[in-house]
């Protein structure tokens, strides 16, 4: 669906008109992402985050064709084909893998904003509850390819990561045990965990990009929401994608791509870990075993279960943990408030920033060795993350007084603050 | 031909092309088994794809290892491989035998006595894998001067977990004794392992 004031394609000449009338790719484009698709006019920087992503993507499935190439996916060979063969002869090898590892990050580091540019802004409610959905599920393609990523260095950290995380799915009763070595192809990591690994981390992220027109196709049904989250209520709300974000987005693309490049060629192993340079030995685990950034949340909450309770800790913590994202999948029914920006939600905006606190001190939680201390602190931490989305939010959602909605767009627009302060004329209104 | 007013039997009806159909089951009948007979069909296809993700033979070929044990002097432990994985022998010295038979069974996590982990007549041998059960990390205790933990036995540095001088679990996150796998000695000094 588009709005009725959307622009039309109309291919000049008869090359375009030959092609819109046997195959209409341009015009499905135009309407994509050109300038017959209308958006709010009010959109500030972090809807520049679902672009970057996008962008993070491609660069990660270039770099990593590329990568491929040079990649030995055995257990003898993977870690000398990128650390001796990648690293120093294949030309620009160093900043093909570089760019790859830490485009990992910067990936994650950009979808978790715009995760919680979802939360803040409410982007998760109706009418966009789908857009929010097949996001969760790119969420856990994106965190599946990243962990078999960090495996194929076949180092210390990658594979006593595998070993780790797939010891998760031996806690699940009964078959669990079966499961395991199912997945790994024999009793510990080795050449068919490797091979299996390397194919799906290939796989995936076609059927993330998959996934990705699905988001982009249900977000094209009721169009983007906005820093106000009042709909679109006509023309004047609107201005075309192209030129408009194209321009801000191209902008954004230009910041991402200054950090990313700070990343590679001044800190390109600010984000990885020092063990992962050790070949891997199937009979030594690293003093201090941790994830990547990216994981550490998960991590800490994982390891926030100490004692049994009905059922075995480490089950709970294997169940918390994937809990901790499935629970996302509830979220558009647990928050029941009609008003979805958090502007003009004062209760909820206060919760939202807790969150993002809370979930902080579970990533350095996660990254820090398991003392006492630290796994109070994850309990107590993980004890919130829950208590936020499954008590916190629904209460709120009933309790909570919202400030006046301004009555449209454009009102807020020209009110001077696209949204992020109540209006006069809202007021008075 | 036939019209909807005419008068047919009560489970027949007009066709599209206004011919009448007398039993229109017949047709779901096919329809049902033609659709469940490829379901089936195609399901099984999938159990040989799912089927060679299970490990393969030449991995099932490394599952049997020989030791000789006649070195390990009573203390000493070695570091083995069995399928891949860490395998932790242990000559047990009496008083660590002693320390393991004086522990209540019912007070453990994971009730089990010395006796249950050896085999009859080398109870001063404790074979286990050196898989910690928590998350699958390699405990340390079986090398020279390693941190053998609180219970003397082997200790998880990853999330803690400490084992006692029969390998059982007694303290930290992991549920349960550490694996004993199957095993013989086919001499006084000489285990095979699987």
């Amino acid at each position: 669906m588009s709005f009725p004031w959307a622009r039309h394609y109309e291919p000049k000449n008869p090359l375009t008109q030959w092609i819109d009338s046997r195959l209409p790719l341009p015009r499905f484009v135009y309407n994509a992402v050109g300038a017959g698709y209308p958006v709010p006019r009010n959109l500030n920087y972090f809807w520049n985050f679902g672009v970057l992503a996008g962008v993070a993507l491609v660069v990660q499935i270039v770099t990593g064709i590329v990568l491929a190439m040079h990649f030995h996916s055995s257990a003898a060979g993977a870690f000398d084909s990128i650390n001796g063969t990648i690293m120093r002869d294949v030309n620009a090898g160093w900043f093909l893998r570089f760019a790859h590892a830490n485009g990992a990050s910067m990936f994650l580091l950009v979808v978790y904003i715009h995760i919680f540019r979802g939360l803040y802004y409410g982007s998760y409610k109706a009418p966009r509850e789908m857009v929010w959905l097949i996001g969760v599920v790119i969420f856990l393609l994106l965190m599946a390819t990243a962990f078999m990523g960090y495996v194929l260095p076949w180092g210390q950290m990658s594979f006593w990561g595998a070993q780790v995380i797939t010891g998760f799915f031996s806690a699940i009763p009964v078959v669990g045990e079966w499961i395991r070595i199912w997945l790994l192809g024999g009793y510990a990591p080795d050449d068919a965990a490797l091979n299996r690994f390397f194919s799906l981390h290939y796989l995936l992220p076609f059927v993330i990009a998959g996934a990705v027109i699905l988001h982009i196709w249900a977000l094209h049904i009721p169009g983007s929401s906005n820093p106000t989250g009042v709909e679109v209520k006509g023309e004047q709300d609107t201005v075309p994608f192209h030129p408009y974000y194209t321009a801000k987005d191209g902008f954004g693309v230009g910041v991402f791509l200054i950090l990313f490049s700070t990343l590679i060629f001044f800190f390109p192993d600010l984000l990885g870990h020092p063990d992962n340079y050790i070949p891997a030995n199937p009979l030594s685990t690293p003093a201090h075993i941790v994830p990547e950034w990216y994981f550490w949340p998960f991590y800490a909450i994982l390891r926030a279960f100490t004692a049994n309770f009905i059922l075995e800790a480490k089950l709970w913590g294997v169940v918390a943990m994937f809990g901790s994202i499935i629970l996302l999948f509830f979220l558009p029914w647990l928050d029941k408030s009609p008003v979805r920006s958090a502007n003009y939600r004062p209760m909820y905006r206060v919760a939202f920033w807790v969150l993002v606190l809370d979930v902080l001190v579970l990533g350095y939680c996660g990254g820090s060795a398991a003392t006492p201390g630290i796994v109070v602190l994850s309990q107590i931490c993980a004890a919130y993350y829950f208590a936020h989305f499954l008590i916190i939010v629904p209460i709120i959602s009933r309790l909570e007084r919202p400030k006046p909605l301004p009555n449209s767009i454009t009102e807020a627009v020209l009110a001077g603050k696209s949204g992020s302060r109540m209006t006069e004329t809202a007021v008075s209104a | 031909m036939a019209t909807p007013g005419d008068d047919l039997p009560p489970d027949a009806t007009v066709g599209p092309g206004g011919e009448v159909l007398e039993n229109p089951r017949r047709r779901d009948y096919l329809t049902i088994a033609a659709v469940s007979f490829a379901g089936v069909g195609a399901g099984v296809t999938v159990l040989p794809l799912i089927n060679s993700m299970n490990p393969s033979a030449d991995v099932l070929a490394l599952s049997t290892t020989e030791l000789d044990v006649s070195a390990i002097e009573p203390g000493q432990a070695i570091k083995a491989s069995f399928r891949k994985q860490p395998l932790f022998v242990r000559n047990l010295t009496q008083k660590e035998q002693d320390e393991a038979n004086a522990v209540p069974v019912s007070s453990l996590r994971d009730p089990q006595t010395l006796k249950d982990r050896t085999k009859e007549g080398h109870a001063n041998w404790l074979i286990t894998l050196g898989v910690c059960t928590h998350l699958g990390c390699v405990p340390l205790g079986a090398g020279e001067g390693e941190n053998r933990g609180p219970f003397g036995g082997y200790f998880c540095p990853c999330h803690g977990s400490a084992y006692d001088t029969a390998g059982r679990i007694r303290q930290g996150p992991a549920p349960k004794n550490l694996e004993v796998p199957n095993y013989e000695f086919t001499s006084p000094t000489v285990v095979v392992v699987g």
